[in-house]
Formats: C-alpha cells, structure tokens, sequence
C-alpha cells in the first residue's frame, strides 16, 4: 500500500508488563492522519492497555512511540492532550451536577473562574456545529443520555485540540440510532484531518467505518493495517481468535413449562421521578426466553430493576406464583432470581475487591461458601478458580482486583457468577456487552443451556440480531409499555419490531 | 517546580506501610529541628522522651494503659472507615461508654451492695458499650433514614456527651460538691498488676489493669469479624460499592447503622476501662482527646486491626510524655506532625510528586 499521508501515530515494539501478564508483547501500531483505524482483538488481547499507553496512562516497559514524526515519551495524560492525542474512555469523567461547557472547561486555565460562561457556550457550539455532536451546552451531564455524555467526552477532547482521538468500545453503550450518528460524527472528523483509533468487537461497525485494521492476539499483533477493503466478517473473526467462529446458534424447540414470572400492570418511575413504566404484563415460561427489544431508555432498566427489588413499583410481579413486587432484593436472590445487570462497573462489580470477592457475591450465604456467619475463603478462592477456568476469564489470577480485568473479562465474571447459581429466572441485560466474537457464541451457548435446563430468561437487549437468535418469543417495549409480543418465527417481520420500537401498535 | 502528577499505575503494596512509617519518623525529626531551632537538645529530648515512656517496666505499664483506651478506639474507628463511614464521635461515644459503666456502680451496685466484683464488672463492660453504640446510634440513624452526613452529627454529639456528664458530675453525684463522683467502691475497679504485689514483688506499683486484655481481645474480634466473617465481607462491599451491596442483596441502612453502633461499642468499651481500671469514678476531662486520637490511629494503622496496637502505643507514649516532658507542648506538637504527615502522605499515595525545571 502506498502511503500518501504521514503518519500520525507510530508505535513500535511496544511492551507493556503488568505483573503476571505481558498486556503488549513487541506490538506495532501505525496510525495514519484522516483514517478510521479499528483495533480488533479478543477479551484481554491488550487493546485497551495498548491505547492507554498512547494516551499517556501507561508508561511502556520497552517501544518508541510517534507522534507526526517526533518521539515523544508520556508520564500523563496532559502530557499526551499536549500533543494532540485524547481518549475517550468507557467510563466518563464527567462532573453531573455542572452544564456541558462547564464540564468542557474543567481544569483549564482559561476562562479563570468560569467567568462569561455565555461567550464559552457559543464556542462549543460552533464546535459542535463543525462536527456534528448536538448537545445544548446549557444542559446538565445527569439530565443528558449516555450518547449524549459521550458527545460532551468528544467534544472535552476537541476543544483541548485533540488531532488524534482515541475510543475504547464507544459504541458498546450506544443504541442503534446513537451509533449511527457517532459513525457521521467520526467521518467528519477524518474528512477534517484529524484521526481515530477505535476498539470495537462489533464487525459489523468495524466493516463499515474503518479504513484498516490492526488485529491483537494474546498482547502479540496478528494482522497490523491489512486494508479493509474486500475483508469479510468471517476472515475478521478468524483473525481475532485464531478459529472459524459460527455466528448463528442452534436452538434446540421450545419446552416450556409452568409460568415463573408473572407481571400485571407494572408501573415505575426512572431516577429523575418521571414515569418510566405505564403498566407493563408479561409472563415468562420455564424453559423459555422472552426477548425486550426497544431503543435504550424507554424502561428496561427500569423492568430489570423492578423484578429483582432494585426499584419500587406499582402493579403485581409474581415469581413461581408468589408476590414479589417491592420486596428488599435479597428476597427475588432467595427465590433464584439471577440478574446481569446494564452497568458492570457501578452496579455489578466492586472494582477494589478481588475476583474472588466479586465472584461470591450473590453465594456467601450459602454453603460451601459460607454459613449465614463466616465465609470459607478456602471456598471462596475455589469457586472463584474454577469460575475462572470454566468461563475463560483472563486474568493472573483471583486475588486480583475487579478493576484491573479487561472490560470484557468483568463481564465473564459477572456472567459467570450469576449463570453458575442456577437461577430459575434469570434477568439478562445487554449480557455480551463488550464480549469478543467467540465468547459472545460461548455465552449465548450458555445462555441456551440454561433455557433447556428449565430456567425462564428475560433478555433485555439492543441488539436485535441476538435477541432474534435467542428468543422464544420477543416482546417491544416503547415509551414505558409493551407494544406487543411476537413468538420469534419464520414470519417474524423485522420490519413490524422496527415500527413498533418507535410507537405504532402490533 | 514541583508538579503532581496524578498516579495513573498501581502503588507497590510496601508503599501505604512505608509512608506510615515514614510520617512517623518525619514527624519525629522535625520535631527535633524545631527543638533545636529554638536552644533545646533534641537528642536529651529524645532519650528522655523514650525512657519516661519505654525506659521500665513501671513507665511502660503506664504507656500500657494510656494505650489501651486507645486501641479501642482506634478498632471502633477502624470498623466504621471500612465502610467509608467518618465516625469521628468517638469521644462523645467514649464519655457515653463512661457514662453508662458508672451507672451500674452509682445507680444498681448501692441497691445491691452485695454483687459480686465479676458480676459487677461485667455489667459495667455491657453498659459502657451500650452507652457508646447508643450514642452512636443517632447519627447512624439520621444517616440511614435521612442520608444526613454523619461527620457532622457524630461530631456535634461529642459535645453533647460532655455536657451531659458535667450535668451528672456537677449537678447529680458530686462528691461534696467536686466536679466528680464519689470514688467507685473496690468491686468496680478492674484488677491491676500492682493488686498482686503481695505474691509478686515485682508488680508493686505496676499500674496495668485487665483492660488491656480486653484491648487485645477486642483487636483480635475484629480482625476476625472484617476478615473472616460474612458481616466483615459485606462491610468490605458496602465500603467499595454501595451499588453493587444493595445489588447482592445487602441491606445498606441496617448495615450502616449496625457498624455505626459497633464503632460506638468500642469507644464506650474504652470508656468503661478508663473510669474501671484508672480513674475509678466518673469525673471532668477523663479523656485528652482519646476520640480524636482513634481517628489518626486507625488512619496510620491502615484500618488494620493488629497494626492498631503498635500505633496505639506509640500515642500512649505521646499522652504519657506530655505530662513528664518541658515543654509539655512537645508530644503535642508530635502529635500534630505525626497527623499532619499522614495527611499528606495520603496525597503521595495518589500523586506521583516530581521535580520539574521550568523551561516551557
Ligand atoms: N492495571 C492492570 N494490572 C494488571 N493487569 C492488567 C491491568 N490492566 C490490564 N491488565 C491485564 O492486561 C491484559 C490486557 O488487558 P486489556 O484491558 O488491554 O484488554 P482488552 O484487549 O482491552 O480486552 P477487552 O476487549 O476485554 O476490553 C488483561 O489480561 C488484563 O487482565
Ligand atoms: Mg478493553
């Protein structure tokens, strides 16, 4: 291939060491300026620890990094925004009290004492208008959604003059529409010189906006900048875990059984007081899954929360015929509940407490694990061990902080240890959310088997590919309802779910 | 120039014991400067420093017993730190504590002059730590009903505790008008060292009382309730992700409140040993700020229960020189550094500190 532009990032050799692991082993990575460059790889190949490195998080154990022809050397993020480079990470940083500029001006040195916040706010704007990122700047961060946070991230970044972004699995909290826009956004920015790194597991999107890829296997680089042109899904899937990866799952006919969840006009409020639920009736059968498809934000967190006792609500919730609604959450655990919930970091995890810790979480009271009094940690550490090597978490080893696993790898963590006690219902949401091409086949496996072994399974999820491969039947939620329930057939119309996740009747 | 710069990278586990140490030993030395600067001898300082406090077995016995309400105190504000809960109402709790020992002696031991000492003293541990968790009890309340910041309630109370027992000293049972009970009667006293002079010589004079035993268990219970029990598990969860508590099913206002109470339990249990086994009635200031001096200990100790006892210790020794060192400021001003480095020792653990020629 030809190299027309220069290079805006050079990264070779790069070896990052944490203890236990070797994240990056002698790994090239070359950006050029104005493309989409897609990093792909496994759970825990190093492509988070690689970019980070880039963005002035990680100091490398050995490589030179470039950046437009000069070496640079990096002991903090400030030193890599002063270069240009900027991350947009998972998890944002931003302050939800205080409006978009404010939060875009936060620890700059200009305006002192964010004084004539208006002429800031026109600024932004401007900006925005150059790349397609709408936000009101007068907003708050808590009153905004998630795409539009990550839009304030982007544009945080922009406006310290960042020429090379950095996004580590944007789009993994994004609904359709909001990727849609996200991908106008990235092509804008390229058609305006600057350039992108972006770490996706999802082909589809990778297809569709990269310029090239580089590939990471196990810290070590598979396929560094082949071209996308003319790459198909399946070649890319090989690449990234080194096996042919069947994308559709056989599901065995359904066997259902007796009624384990039962709703009947179930209403909630969302955290800002608004009703998120208007009276929402359901069932779900042992032995069968029940898809929610829907755009995000229209009260599947809600529905999720509800049914394990996270959230108050109106209305009746039966599980195995008994009364549940508004019970404390241990009660809907005592009775099998078993719940993947939509955030693994604020709500399913805690990041400080070892694998272990984490992997007990909803078993301590019970034996072997423990006694209602003490905990067994020799138990503990075993059950954690053998989570560990059934559900192929990556990780040094059990005592190590949540936090340091890759993102994909808390995710196993957090399937492992919900899947592994057996539920009678389980509340799935989102549950191969950033899960790489083969562990999102080993989970849905899982996921299947767990239907044949009678339990019942509410899949909440955006994905309506997966939802169509899993699901018994699906259910559309719009607005805070039901919009109808269709069994998942040959005559299902992809067309009708898509009229009904925006509104109109079945 | 000096630039923080924010630690992006793990801190080595040696480094929180390290600073621990190192503020201790920073805070010594400047104190030395200081010592110097204004015409003293900070070497002759020292050595007097270390032998009124660890020179015999008499001077350390008292360093013993300064450092056994001390420890407790320190354990009750360790449990609450663990579930990132700032108990600093230790003193308030630990004046409750004494409040509710001295009860048993002024209020049931005159209708049953005949209780044996055992009985006695078990009802005086039960009601100072009731005492203290009931004190505590209020904040802990206030915080899990109404989400009220609990460093303010806790801290306003420990006035509170005080005035409430001037009120008893000045007002009920003082002694001929003193601003202190009458004396406790002997079965109320916790058994000291020196009780036995008679057999052992060699305690004649050997202040230690059984309080301390009871330090060391308490230490001991409480490694073993954070470490190994399921309660110690959900502290641990509730202090890392409250979230992700209530998700496992963990019921975060009781739990609040329980920790807060136990925390309490501890500084009463300090409470009781003081007016049991050293001042023997309930009087003005039986505390030179035991309850805030947990609060730096537990810090220092890491929330560790069993590095609670050295540190302990060492501040018994801090209390103890105060009285026999001029200037008595000295240990104070010790004291003060000793905090003071801790505090900003924390700031090293999370900033990288370096050195940077400003050429831009
Ligand atoms: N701070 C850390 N300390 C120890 N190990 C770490 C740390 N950060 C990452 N690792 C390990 O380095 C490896 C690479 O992690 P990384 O986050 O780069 O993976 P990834 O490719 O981004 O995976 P994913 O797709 O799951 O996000 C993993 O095995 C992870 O456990
Ligand atoms: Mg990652």
């Amino acid at each position: 291939m030809t190299q027309s532009k220069p290079n805006a990032v050079e990264m070779k050799d790069m070896v990052i060491r944490f203890p236990g692991v070797l994240a990056n082993d002698q790994v090239n990575f070359t950006l050029q300026q104005g493309e989409i460059h897609a990093l792909l790889g496994e759970n825990g190949a190093g492509k988070s620890t690689l970019m980070s490195a880039l963005a002035g998080l990680y100091k490398p154990a050995a490589g030179t990094i470039k950046v437009m022809g000069e070496a640079v050397s990096f002991n903090s993020p400030k030193d890599a925004i002063a270069k240009g480079i900027g991350m947009v990470h998972q998890h944002f940083m931003l302050v939800p009290t205080q409006t978009v500029t404010e939060n875009i001006l936060l620890g700059l040195a200009e305006p002192k004492f964010f004084m004539n916040l208006r002429a800031y706010d026109q600024k932004v704007l401007a900006l925005q208008e150059q790349f397609g990122l709408r936000v009101s700047p007068t907003a708050k961060i808590w009153q905004l959604s998630v795409g539009e946070q990550q839009r304030v991230e982007i544009l945080k970044l922009l406006y310290r003059g960042a020429n090379i972004l950095i996004m580590d699995e944007p789009t993994a909290v994004l609904a359709p529409q909001e990727i849609e826009e996200l991908m106008q956004t990235m092509r804008a920015m390229t058609q305006q010189g600057k350039s992108i790194a972006f770490i996706s597991h999802k082909l589809h999107e990778v297809e569709m906006v990269a310029d090239r890829i580089t590939v990471l296997r196990k810290g070590k680089v598979t396929a560094e900048g082949y071209s996308m042109k003319g790459v198909t899904k399946a070649e890319l899937a090989r690449l990234m875990v080194g096996r042919d990866v069947v994308f559709t799952v056989k599901k065995k006919p359904r066997q259902a059984g007796k009624v384990v969840l039962e709703m009947y006009h179930v209403q909630a409020e969302n955290d800002k007081g608004v009703p998120a639920l208007r009276g929402v009736s359901l069932e779900i059968h042992s032995g069968e899954i029940l898809g929610v498809a829907g755009v995000a934000g229209n009260g599947q967190s809600e529905l999720a929360e509800i049914i394990t006792g996270l959230r108050k609500c109106k209305g009746s919730i039966k599980i195995n015929g008994q009364e549940v609604s508004n019970q404390p959450p241990i009660m809907a655990i005592k009775r099998g509940v078993a719940h993947i919930p939509e955030d693994r970091g604020k709500v399913g995890s805690a990041p400080n407490l070892s694998i272990t810790d984490n992997s007990i979480m909803k078993n301590y009271r019970q034996a072997p694990i423990g006694d209602g009094w003490t905990i067994n940690f020799l138990s503990a550490h075993t059950h954690a061990t053998e989570l560990k090597a059934k559900y192929d978490i990556l990780a040094a080893n059990v005592n190590m902080p949540a936090r340091k696993l890759s993102g994909g790898n808390l995710q196993k963590v957090i399937l492992a240890r919900e899947i592994s006690t057996m539920p009678s219902l389980m509340v799935a949401m989102q549950p191969t959310r950033g899960l790489d091409v083969g562990a999102i086949e080993a989970i849905q496996h899982l996921l299947l088997a767990q239907r044949e072994a009678g339990a019942a399974i509410l899949l909440i999820s955006e994905e309506l590919e997966e939802l169509l491969a899993l699901s018994d039947r699906l259910a559309v939620i719009f607005d805070g309802r039901i919009m109808g329930i269709l069994p998942n057939d040959d005559q299902i119309s992809i067309n009708q779910i898509g009229l009904m996740m925006t509104g109109s009747k079945e | 120039m000096l630039t923080f710069e924010k630690r992006v990278d793990d801190i080595p586990r040696w480094l929180p014991v390290a600073t621990s140490i190192g503020s201790v030993v920073i805070a010594f030395i400047l104190s030395g400067i200081i010592l110097k600067l204004i015409g003293g001898e900070p070497l002759v300082v020292g050595q007097f420093f270390f032998e009124a406090t660890f020179g015999s077995w008499p001077v350390f016995s008292d360093t013993l017993v300064k450092a056994t309400p001390l420890i407790m105190v320190g354990l009750g504000c360790a449990v609450a730190f663990k579930m990132k809960l700032w108990n600093i109402g230790a003193e308030g709790q630990f004046y409750a504590g004494a409040f509710g020992a001295s009860l048993v002696v002024l209020v049931l031991l005159p209708m049953f002059p005949t209780m044996p000492k055992v009985l006695v003293i078990s009802l005086m541990i039960i009601m100072g730590m009731v005492g203290g968790a009931l004190w505590a009890f209020v904040p802990a309340y206030l915080k899990a009903q109404f989400n009220i910041n609990e460093i303010i309630t806790t801290l306003m109370l420990n006035y509170v505790a005080v005035l409430w027992n001037n009120f008893w000293i000045f007002d009920r049972w003082s002694d001929a008008g003193f601003q202190m009970t009458p004396v406790f009667p002997k079965s109320a006293w916790l058994p000291r060292l020196a009780d036995y002079a008679s057999d052992y010589r060699a305690f004649s004079g050997i202040t230690l009382h059984l309080g301390v035993i009871f330090a060391l268990v308490a230490s001991f219970i409480v490694w073993w309730i954070l470490e190994r029990s399921s309660w110690g598990y959900e502290i641990k969860l509730i202090g890392d992700n409250p979230q992700a508590a209530r998700y496992a099913g963990i019921n975060i206002s009781c739990n609040i409140i329980l920790a807060l109470m136990v925390s309490g339990a501890l500084a009463g249990l300090a409470g009781m040993s003081e007016v049991s086994g050293v001042v023997h009635r309930l009087q003005e200031r039986i505390s030179p700020g035991y309850g805030f001096s947990g609060i730096i200990i537990a810090w220092l100790a890491k929330l560790n229960p069993f590095a609670v006892i050295p540190v302990s210790i060492l501040f018994g020794a801090l209390i103890l020189a105060g009285r026999e060192i001029q200037p008595s400021g000295l240990p104070m001003m010790l004291q003060g550094f000793i905090m003071f480095m801790v505090i900003s020792s924390d700031l090293l653990l999370r900033y990288r500190i370096k050195w940077t020629t400003t050429n831009k």
